[in-house]
């Protein structure tokens, strides 16, 4: 196992610091043998962890695999990633969940941890094994049906309770599929009337969140918001919050930083569910973002091949790519203006997702003993993002030909090199 | 490049030839029985009337109307596309002779459409033409019946033909690029 | 012009042209020789992912009587369940070389995306719930003969309603932009469940109250109303549908003078028009259907009887 030197690297508290790292952990001097890395003008943040990331494999291996999502997550900073349950065949028993936490293991540059179903088959109908897959090799704690939302209110309130014991957590996509059905693909707004896109309105977010929180609050189970993207959503999860229900919430980078307007040229890579919104929507989210009541940013990461997009609007593939420009969009939307500090930033995208996640060898502090997950970061950098230079096997990039900040230099998992640009 | 124009037509010329060639048109037809005249827009149409006004004064009645010609055109693929103009008819052309006007007689394209366009409005008896210059360089076997003035010309020099119905003025004129 | 996508895309300029065109076109419906060459040598296909009878034989007798050579191909499910991406069955027959795609589609936007994958002219024949631009120039021409033969003037100052579904209609958007381009003022009449979202930031008129509308319009379009819709909670019964919004024989006495209807077909009699509205002396439908030809000739003209090399560079 190499020994590094990060010299004169600056921690997210400000402080400038020589780190040192042997046998994949920080330790408090420079091993002999160690490679010196200058650090001068690089921040260290502990290495990103992503709750919601769709990995594609089994299934769709022609979009995305565990490697190539895992080589992704690398070059965005990552060092840990859950995989959504979405796959095909859906990821709902024990032996499923130990297939793909095997594929991460093999993979070996990002701890990939896995989601299980709730619903047996993402139907909605019947509770999946929930607690097999708990106790199986991949120790599953996360549930969702994510692409789905788990509309029976009866089932839900058995799946939170049935989690319980073993502290898991729901994901909930939170979309009431009368509300918002299946040609919802745009933000209810005077875009989609002029469009003549399917309208997605608020509501169908935030009344669900307001049915599952006070579920969360009655079974005493915790509750995890996905992808929130609503003033409205915000306001539910911020009152329950105040009632000490256990709640938490993710907001996607796409969400901070793109809005509905994007839709105008019907360019099926900006159709995403929940949909991009409005300016008083991203503001509100960034706020909560800010405030705490939006604990994490997750990426929902959504590879999709081009023959899923190229159909009308309506008909494509929601969804798009995310890990390798999340910290890109976080310190354009939230670092460059002032609104979160690089503490802040670790919190969001590091400790506090790891904590959901119930992770204890990820999202730890930058501290002597503790496992060598680091991303090295140059905040000052930005380049135009190509979205053929990616490591992910899908093009479905919003950003493509955007000016954002660039700055991972190198990703370490457990002191060895996993990114380095 | 330096433009020179000569008149060629003054407006009293152009006056007694149109007086002229009425009444050759109707000495040939016997009369204006059976006879409708056509004008080839753009300038051909106010030539047509004129000739109808001549033959009234006299008190022959011609019907008159005009064509447009533009889709008919074997050249309309070769430019941005024209605005089209107006086809008037003024009674069926069945059984009649069709005389149409036109202000220039030169390739023979423009009448060659013409006729084209005149075979999907009808069966007319006969089809007369009537230009009031023929100016030569003709790329196709088409003649004129009635002529007002021949102009020889060089290619390179161009015929210019301001009527008052839509240049304000009567006056032909040959402009050659120096 | 190179395709024609939206109403929104078109000038005051390119509208009269297209409509002036139109109105000689007309007139060719009316000879022994219902044949112009101006399009001979070229291409039309009519590509039509959702069915549609008028429409797309009012497109395919255009292009006939201009000489060009029709197809029609009926892509109707072909495209998502079959695994074929839409954009493969564009890219497809833009290879063959036909020169203009006239293209139909449930999806919104469908015929824009379309454009920026081909060669050939696209020419928008609906799209889901976006636009229909001939429609509404057809019935714009339909409306303007109307208001000729009447010497009623001209398009502008005059005020037209529109009634029915407008949540889904795509003849409601493309109108209201036309009717904009011409100096005509719109009032736009549905209850708020059939109403767009945003419908407000549309510059025209919105009222619930069809009665108090009917007396100061010089034109009343009628929309199609899907009895489906009634499923979706959209409306309780037909019965209270009509009774707030069709276009009944009692209503009818509410026009004034001069004003006429209009409705872009296919009729739902009995539900959003009454037969003795749809029948009236002052319904102009049957006329708006002639004008589908002769509008979409003059369209399929102007879009492909010149050099497409100078159009392309125009665009």
């Amino acid at each position: 196992m190499p020994s590094t030197k990060l010299s004169a690297v600056t921690l997210p508290d400000g402080t400038r610091t020589d780190l040192f790292i042997a046998d994949g952990v920080f330790v408090d001097d420079a091993p002999s043998d160690a490679e010196t890395l200058d650090c001068d003008g690089l921040i260290a943040l502990p290495g990103l962890v992503d709750i919601h990331t769709h990995l594609r494999e089994p299934g769709r291996e022609d979009t995305e695999t565990v490697l190539s999502g895992s080589q992704a997550a690398a070059r965005g900073g990552f060092t840990a990633v859950c995989a959504m349950a979405n796959t095909t065949p859906v990821t709902d028993t024990a032996e499923r969940a130990e297939y793909i936490a095997d594929l991460g293991r093999r993979a070996g540059l990002v701890d990939v941890t896995v989601i299980g179903a709730i619903s047996k088959g993402l139907a909605g109908e019947q509770l999946a094994e929930l607690g097999l897959m708990h106790t199986s090799a991949a120790h599953v704690t996360m549930f969702s049906d994510d692409g789905h939302c788990l509309m029976n209110p009866q089932l839900m309130r058995r799946a939170l309770e049935w989690i319980k014991p073993f502290n898991g957590v729901l994901m909930q996509h939170s979309q009431d599929s009368f509300l918002a059905g299946p040609d919802a693909c745009c933000h209810e707004s005077e875009i989609s009337g002029r469009l003549g896109l399917g309208g997605w309105p608020p509501v169908a977010e935030s009344s669900i969140i307001a049915r599952d929180v006070q579920l969360a609050e009655a079974t005493g189970s915790r509750l995890h918001v996905c992808h929130i993207s609503t003033a409205e959503g915000v306001d539910v999860v911020r009152w329950a919050k105040a009632r000490g229900v256990r709640v938490t919430a993710e907001a996607t980078p796409h969400h901070l930083l793109l809005s509905t307007r994007e839709l105008e040229g019907y360019d099926t890579t900006f159709k995403v569910n929940p949909p991009l919104r409005t300016d008083e929507h991203i503001e509100a989210v960034r706020q909560a973002l800010q405030d705490g009541t939006i604990d994490v940013v997750a990426t929902d990461h959504a590879p999709h091949a081009a023959h899923d997009k190229d159909h009308a609007f309506v008909d494509a593939r929601p969804g798009m790519i995310g890990l390798e420009q999340a910290l890109s969009v976080v310190i354009q939307t939230m670092v460059n203006p002032g609104r979160l500090d690089w503490a802040a930033v670790a919190d969001k995208m590091s400790h506090l997702p790891a904590r959901i996640a119930s992770l204890t060898n990820q999202g730890r502090p930058i501290a002597v003993g503790e496992p060598a997950n680091v991303v090295l970061i140059d905040p000052a950098r930005v380049a135009k993002v190509d979205r053929a230079a990616s490591a992910s096997l899908s093009r479905n990039n919003p950003y493509h030909g955007r000016l954002l900040p660039d700055p991972v230099e190198a990703t370490f998992l457990r002191g060895a090199i996993t990114y380095r640009k | 490049m330096e433009q020179t124009a000569r008149s060629m037509l003054s407006a009293d010329d152009m006056s007694r030839v149109m007086t002229r060639m009425t009444h050759e048109l109707l000495e040939r037809n016997h009369g204006s029985e059976g006879v409708v005249l056509l004008g080839i827009l753009t300038r051909g149409a106010p030539l047509a009337k004129r000739l109808a006004d001549i033959a009234a004064r006299d008190g022959q009645s011609v019907p008159v109307g005009q064509l447009d010609i533009t889709m008919y055109r074997d050249d309309l693929r070769a430019n941005p596309t024209r605005s089209v103009g107006r086809t008037i008819l003024p009674c069926d052309l069945d059984d009649r002779t069709v005389v149409l006007v036109d202000d220039v007689l030169f390739s023979g394209r423009t009448v060659q459409a013409a006729l084209h366009a005149l075979a999907d409005l009808g069966r007319p008896r006969a089809i007369q033409l009537v230009t009031l210059i023929d100016r030569g360089h003709r790329e196709l076997p088409i003649q004129a019946d009635i002529v007002g003035k021949s102009i020889p010309t060089a290619g390179s020099e161009r015929v210019r033909v301001h009527l008052t119905e839509t240049d304000g003025e009567d006056l032909v004129s040959i402009e050659r690029s120096a | 012009m190179l395709h024609l996508l939206s109403i929104a895309d078109l000038s005051r300029d390119e509208i009269e042209t297209i409509l002036t065109t139109a109105e000689e076109m007309h007139d060719v419906q009316t000879r022994p020789v219902k044949k112009l060459p101006a399009l001979r040598g070229r291409t039309v296909v009519n590509l039509f992912f959702e069915d549609s009878t008028r429409t797309r034989s009012s497109f395919e007798l255009a292009a006939k009587w201009l000489s060009a050579d029709a197809i029609n191909v009926s892509a109707k499910g072909s495209s998502v369940s079959k695994g074929e991406s839409m954009k493969d069955t564009l890219m497809t027959l833009d290879a063959m070389g036909v020169d203009a795609i006239v293209m139909r589609h449930a999806g919104s936007g469908a015929v824009r995306q379309a454009a920026g994958w081909v060669r050939a002219s696209m020419i928008n024949a609906g799209d889901g719930m976006h636009e229909h631009p001939t429609q509404a120039l057809l019935d714009a021409h339909a409306i303007r003969r109307h208001l000729k033969a009447h010497d009623l003037g001209t398009m502008e100052g005059k005020r037209v309603a529109i009634v029915g579904d407008l949540l889904h209609s795509r003849v409601v958007r493309s109108n209201v932009l036309l009717l904009a381009k011409l100096g005509a003022s719109a009032v736009l009449v549905a209850p708020p469940t059939l109403l767009p979202p945003g419908v407000e930031h549309w510059g025209v008129d919105v009222s619930y109250d069809l009665d108090t509308v009917l007396p100061d319009v010089d034109v009343v379009m009628m929309l199609r109303v899907q009895r489906e819709r009634m499923s979706g909670g959209f409306f309780p019964s037909e019965r209270e549908y009509i009774a707030g919004y069709g276009l009944t024989a009692q209503r009818l006495a509410r026009l004034k003078p001069g004003a006429c209807i209009a409705h872009p077909g296919p009729l739902n009699r009995g539900l959003e028009i009454s037969s003795p509205a749809a029948d009236a002396a002052q319904s102009i439908i049957l006329d708006q259907v002639s004008s589908g030809v002769a509008v979409r000739m003059s369209v399929l003209y102007h879009l492909l009887a010149g050099d497409p090399g100078t159009q392309r560079r125009e665009s």
